[in-house]
């Protein structure tokens, strides 16, 4: 079956990103969540000033492969640090230290082992902020001033108009079926 | 001590916050309600009758954004003072050569090694309190890690300069890293002294990387509420007295900048959670082996007094010892300036650390016997004759002042009374930070200054070169620290909120 391209547009003609609906604590943010998550949405997040405990089983999130990426780029540096000292020792400059063969590798461990940690850190960081898809400079969501008060107190589900169930009247219903205190439509900045 | 709140209504006003932030009572039984005896009773993390999640944004935004109150920039002033002796003290010392330190041909390390291993060592309280005790899902931790983390840093940068400068031809130092040059000489990679390199270095980098990433929430915080004001008063706010630039605007594009457009979302948090621990588990091994590390730097060596294998876990207890008493050392008078800090970190935050200082102050006790018994029962003469030099020779002043801080000061913690009582863990605390600078300098100048051979036997003597360029490094490191409470969140807002009762959504 193929899907035709839906634009959403305001009034003034400018596009919509989504709608967004404030829930006033945790509690009914997480139930609200699962019944999203139940409404079969793809396209909607939680935004909220702390991971709220749980949140991911409400919202049907599967676990990152980020520890994936993180152990295979650690053993890399790992690989890549105990391989270097082995080189340098045994070709690149080799010296005789204390009477040991050249390629003695109890003496790399402690720094293959600091690569690997350094690779590690890096790869943790970087790959979280890739999979994130950020740093980025700004966000449709960041221009309206009830959202702001998200990083304070506040706790808010956004569904985007790129899901293909996405409907503002039927969306708009399930927020307040759901306990929203607030509703509102996001126009695409 | 813990009756003394600043007035409400001057809190407010010095710290310019909307509506003071809540108080707790003093009790007697349970101090400020945090010192709950009773096992069935959670105590408190964060105090206050009804505190909001407002609160603490509130409280914690209110420093950085309106400051502290007037202490802070005298305070700034005189710190930076102090900092500015040790670029001067180095430049001396890069321009007319290591002669103008006290070493002499016999101790060739002193205090410049002294205070390398003094300020790496209090650097590991912090990625303690953030590994460690995250993983093992310590709550309490939340209210100080980012302060502990940031102590961290400031170390590791005073810690680096000493090794850095230490070397004579400082214009030569970029050869410690393995930087492909014209000669082709590359370092040698069996020497404890390149380890200490990248060891040091890699704890520099993955500290700062936790530091800065337990700090994006919180940056998005202060960068939304900067833009708010703006969103509500476009030409408003506070302004910059010359350039006639608005704070907000700063606020926005600096605090922006370093949020890396970071927007609470919960499919962000978990991976960011994820990443939190990975890099909690990765810190905790790597804490653990860069003072072993350091510490191979002596216990390699056939020097008596340092070849021992004790010495990797008697330095990283002694490491956490001194790093906890510098993270008390630093937070207890900040609670008792900055308005409403005290709901944050209560008594019982002190109580767990002074437990810990207790803790680890035995097992560098213990160590300090046990390097006693070994000598006597190795039946190695030198080995004997060091430590015994040690606690009755020239520099046995030295030992005792270690012995007392570091041993006898701490004991005081048993005494219920006395870990309850911030002023009396404050002075502890200046004993144990004298006394681990102590056991730096009685191992590295007491094994020295008695070679083999009694006519390689010398003494040092500090210049006041030595001396500047210690105080010197404290400026720095004061400074940074005043830097850091006036410009950045000081608290982890995000983790804080996490663990207080009304975050859970099961309870309703």
């Amino acid at each position: 079956m193929a899907t035709k391209p839906r634009i959403f547009q305001t009034e003034s003609g400018k596009p919509i990103y989504g709608v967004m609906a404030e829930f006033k604590d945790p509690a009914d943010c997480y139930h609200a969540a699962e019944k999203v998550r139940d409404a079969g949405f793809a396209d909607w997040d939680v935004y909220s000033p702390f991971p709220i405990h749980g949140i991911d089983e409400a919202m049907g999130i599967k676990e990152t492969k980020l520890p994936l990426l993180v152990g295979a780029v650690g053993l890399s540096g790992a690989a890549i640090g105990f391989g270097f000292q082995y080189w340098v020792a045994t070709w690149g400059y080799s010296t005789v230290v204390q009477g040991k063969p050249y390629g003695a590798w109890q003496a790399f461990v402690p720094v293959t082992f600091e690569i690997a940690v350094l690779f590690t850190a890096f790869s943790t960081f970087v790959g979280m902020m890739i999979f994130n898809g950020l740093p980025r400079w700004h966000h449709p969501l960041l221009c309206k001033e009830r959202f702001l008060k998200v990083s304070d107190d506040r706790f808010i589900i956004a569904i985007e108009a790129t899901d293909p169930k996405f409907d503002p009247p039927q969306v708009r219903a399930l927020f307040q079926s759901a306990g929203a205190t607030a509703v509102e439509l996001v126009e695409d900045a | 001590m813990s009756t003394f709140y600043p007035d409400q209504t001057s809190a407010a006003k010095l710290a310019g916050l909307m509506r003071s932030p809540p108080q707790p009572e003093y009790n007697s039984a349970t101090g400020d309600g945090s010192l709950v005896s009773d096992p069935a009773v959670r105590a408190p993390l964060v105090l206050g009758k009804d505190v909001t999640f407002n609160d603490i944004t509130e409280t914690v935004c209110g420093y950085a954004e309106k400051g502290p109150g007037r202490w802070f920039w005298p305070t700034f002033f005189v710190a930076a003072q102090i900092a500015g002796l040790m670029p001067l003290m180095i430049l001396y010392l890069i321009i007319t050569g290591v002669g103008v330190w006290g070493l002499n041909n016999q101790v060739a390390w002193s205090w410049d090694i002294t205070n390398f291993v003094f300020w790496i060592g209090i650097g590991h309280a912090g990625t303690l309190i953030s590994a460690i005790l995250c993983l093992l899902k310590q709550k309490w931790r939340t209210s100080i890690n980012r302060a502990a983390e940031a102590m961290t840093i400031f170390a590791v940068i005073c810690a680096g300069t000493f090794p850095g400068v230490h070397v004579g031809r400082v214009w030569m130092t970029w050869m410690l890293f393995p930087i492909p040059n014209s000669n082709a000489i590359w370092p040698n990679f069996k020497s404890p002294l390149l380890w200490d390199v990248f060891a040091v270095s890699t704890y520099g980098a993955v500290s700062a990387l936790f530091w800065f990433m337990g700090m994006i929430p919180d940056f998005a915080t202060l960068r939304d509420r900067a833009a708010m004001r703006l969103m509500r008063n476009p030409e408003g706010g506070e302004r910059l007295p010359v350039f006639n630039i608005q704070v907000d605007r700063i606020r926005g594009l600096v605090y922006g900048f370093l949020s890396l457009g970071w927007r609470f979302s919960t499919r962000h948090w978990l991976r960011y959670e994820k990443a939190y621990i990975l890099l909690a588990g990765i810190s905790t091994p790597l804490v653990l082996s860069v003072h072993s590390i350091v510490s191979f730097d002596f216990a390699t060596s056939i020097v008596p007094g340092w070849h021992t294998t004790i010495f990797p876990p008697y330095f990283v207890a002694g490491a956490i010892f001194g790093g906890f008493a510098m993270v008390l050392f630093l937070l207890i008078p900040a609670r008792e300036l900055f308005p409403g800090m005290k709901a944050l970190i209560t008594l019982r935050h002190l109580e767990n650390m002074a437990k810990i200082i207790v803790a680890t102050g035995l097992m560098v006790g213990f160590a300090y016997a046990m390097e006693f018994f070994i000598a006597w029962y190795g039946a190695n003469i030198y080995e004997q004759y060091v430590f015994l030099n040690r606690a009755t020779g020239p520099y046995a002043w030295a030992y005792w002042t270690m012995i007392s801080c570091n041993v006898i000061a701490p004991q005081v913690f048993w005494i219920r009374a006395a870990r309850r009582r911030p002023i009396v863990i404050f002075f502890v605390c200046v004993a144990v930070t004298i006394g681990m600078w102590f056991e730096r300098f009685v191992i590295i100048v007491t094994s020295l200054h008695r070679a083999f051979l009694p006519g390689e036997w010398h003494m040092f003597f500090p210049t006041p070169v030595d001396i500047l360029t210690f105080v010197g490094s404290c400026g720095t490191f004061l400074t940074l620290f005043l830097l850091f409470m006036r410009f950045l969140p000081m608290f982890a807002m995000s983790e804080i909120k996490g663990v207080m009762p009304q975050a859970s959504p099961h309870k309703h």
